[in-house]
């Protein structure tokens, strides 16, 4: 009896931190944002229960596209980290051996060892018109007079791109290191091409890595600020700029935390389509992540 | 015209760095004939096939499929198909999607594959088994989907890589005769490797006995196991007693061989040198409870019953001989005076100057 009470006392001290950490950070706040997002300011310092907030989202046309913005670039960042991950993972997780190997995945992860924001300002440095490129143009020639690469969306996809490469990298090189030679082999030794051993055999065994580095790329990038905001400047308009001006700004919590809710809708809309999409379960994708 | 043989390889080498895994072998398979590689792991067996089937390049020589060269032919165009060790099916297709994956590489239109991916699993035993799931057949049947899925293609050569080693004992058993009637039925020409004499020795019509990337021997079965060209087929091949000695007179292919307690044997072989190695099976050892019923045989000993190891039709005597350092084996009789014998015993066996192959050491 009392061995099993103690069992029970060591698991709840083991389990407490998580319990305190997802109910105190995650839970708690987003009830709280909740609650937050339907109230409506009736006069100054009174607020009534409505649907006002969602409503204005609606209605002004420069906050539902951002967000139709935002949904649609976060998918193509995806989709181009993807394109740009898989040949680098397949060669990680297939060709590469022993200290290369680790040497590849050290130098993926590299970046990450500066800040996010210094990773962006060194994007800015390139990219700005008194910057490595636009210098490097004029003096090759191809240019003759500045060239501005930064405040335009090719800016903001390439620096997203690039925050997103390592968390697509590892679960796509996982899945595959799992792939055994010889199934690969027996797809060439039947009469595949390599077109078709890539398309039946690979990348259907690499699936749930795909979907698993999917989702967290697009989580990353849809919740994103500090790199659409610097390297897209005005023209960023990501929807995380805009949940920011309402808190920060013009101090309007109410209609900020809508927003807040409606991006934590998009995300888990888009992710369920995904997996839906790709006939994969939330519980094989957490696995291979 | 048609050439008389499905493969040739011609003093094929490989070698990795400064090691040949595969030295200059030469040999040829007829149409529909099932051959056997066997050899011990490691003797470059594995690297021979795998250079039929197009995954490692011959460092020189040639090989010929149906009289053309394959050297520069990538694997996905050979007339070879593959059963791999770990039967390497595609997890992620169903059954008859594996068997007709071939089929659609070939641009066979998807009905007319599946229709005879369908009639394939049948033909192996496997209908109705399409839809299901690759993980949810039992080991005998995913072998049959590994080699429906390479009949299907009617290739001309079906290369299997030991695919029984993966399976249990009763199991390797019967898939032992299925496969050798799958070959018959289909009458198409089989390259098997092993490392598991007892598989080739029942499945094949030819055996290559394959040594530190050399063949040894090649032959039937029965030439093999009676009339072994090397010594080390004589020991990798069936049981045997092995004793080392010395020549002591040589004449038409009859020797005399001395044992080191200085015994003297009659056997049979053509050596030169003086130091030599004897080779006699089991069953070859005559056994009697006393000397005058052995009187016509040239060796003749006594000993007394060592142990006696009991397996069925496989069991077995070990004999302390006056003369021998080792206990000789011998077969026990199942029937007769002899079949109740115990431990301790005596006992008196004998062999002809034909049963003992003498080989230089």
């Amino acid at each position: 009896m009392m061995t099993k009470q103690a069992s029970r006392l060591t698991f709840f001290l083991l389990v407490a931190p998580a319990i305190l950490w997802l109910g105190l950070l995650i839970v708690l706040p987003h009830v709280e944002i909740l609650v937050l997002s339907f109230s409506e300011r009736v006069a100054p310092r009174v607020y009534a229960f409505g649907f006002g907030n969602y409503l204005e989202f609606f209605t002004e046309p420069l906050y539902w596209r951002t967000f139709a913005r935002t949904a649609f670039m976060s998918i193509l960042v995806t989709a181009l980290t993807l394109v740009l991950a898989f040949p680098i993972a397949l060669y990680i997780a297939r060709v590469a051996q022993g200290r290369v190997k680790a040497m590849l995945l050290l130098l993926c992860l590299l970046p990450f060892w500066v800040s996010e924001l210094v990773r962006t300002l060194g994007w800015m440095m390139l990219l700005r018109e008194t910057g490595v490129i636009s210098y490097v143009l004029r003096a090759v020639g191809l240019a003759d007079q500045p060239v501005e690469l930064l405040y335009n969306d090719g800016a903001v996809i390439l620096g997203l791109v690039y925050g997103g490469l390592l968390f697509m990298i590892v679960p796509l090189a996982n899945a595959l290191e799992s792939l055994d030679q010889s199934v690969v082999e027996a797809g060439f030794d039947l009469g595949g091409s390599r077109w078709t051993v890539l398309r039946r055999i690979v990348i259907p065994h690499a699936m749930p890595g795909i979907v698993a580095g999917s989702i967290i790329v697009f989580m990353l990038t849809v919740g994103n600020f500090a790199t659409p905001v610097l390297l897209g400047g005005k023209n960023g308009l990501w929807f995380t700029e805009q949940i920011y001006a309402q808190f920060i700004t013009r101090f309007n919590w109410p209609q900020g935390a809508a927003f807040g809710m409606l991006l934590l809708l998009l995300s888990s809309a888009i992710v369920w389509l995904g997996l839906r999409l790709t006939g994969q379960s939330l519980g094989t994708t957490l696995k291979q992540a | 015209m048609a050439p008389s043989t499905d493969l040739d390889i011609v003093n094929v080498t490989k070698r990795f760095g400064s090691h040949a895994a595969v030295d200059d072998v030469t040999f040829s398979v007829a149409p529909g004939e099932f051959f056997s590689i066997l050899g011990p792991s490691g003797c470059g067996k594995t690297t021979l096939m795998r250079m039929i089937a197009g995954f490692e390049h011959p460092t020189s020589g040639d090989i010929r499929i149906r009289g053309r060269s394959m050297i520069g032919v990538p694997a996905n165009k050979r007339p070879v198909n593959m059963v791999f060790q770990s039967l390497a099916l595609f997890p992620m297709m169903s059954v008859g999607e594996n068997v007709a994956y071939g089929l659609s590489c070939r641009g066979v239109p998807r009905e007319d594959a599946q229709e005879r991916a369908e009639r394939m699993l049948e033909r192996v035993g496997l209908k109705g088994f399409g839809e299901r799931r690759v993980m949810a057949l039992s080991g005998g049947q995913r072998q049959r989907v590994a080699i429906a899925r390479c009949l299907v293609l009617e290739p001309t050569l079906v290369l299997l890589d030991e695919p029984l080693g993966a399976l249990d004992l009763k199991l390797r058993e019967h898939m032992k005769i299925e496969l050798k009637q799958l070959q018959g039925t289909f009458n198409t020409t089989f390259v098997y490797i092993t490392h598991d004499q007892s598989e080739a020795l029942v499945m094949s019509d030819r055996i290559a006995v394959m040594n530190q990337g050399k063949f040894e021997q090649v032959g039937s079965p029965r030439e093999l196991y009676h009339n072994p060209a090397t010594p080390f087929v004589a020991s990798f091949v069936g049981e045997t007693n092995r004793w080392p000695g010395e020549i002591v007179s040589s004449s038409d292919g009859t020797v005399a061989l001395q044992l080191p307690s200085g015994m003297v044997t009659q056997g049979s072989g053509r050596v030169s040198q003086k130091a030599a190695i004897a080779f006699v099976r089991p069953e070859a050892i005559a056994l009697a409870p006393s000397q005058p019923a052995l009187r016509d045989l040239p060796n003749r000993f006594e000993g007394r019953v060592s142990a006696v190891l009991f397996d069925g039709a496989n069991s077995s005597l070990l004999i302390d001989t006056l003369g021998f350092d080792q206990p000789v084996r011998a077969v026990l009789p199942q029937a007769g005076p002899l079949a109740g014998i115990e431990v301790g015993a005596p006992i008196h066996v004998g062999w002809t100057a034909d049963a003992m192959k003498v080989f230089a050491a």
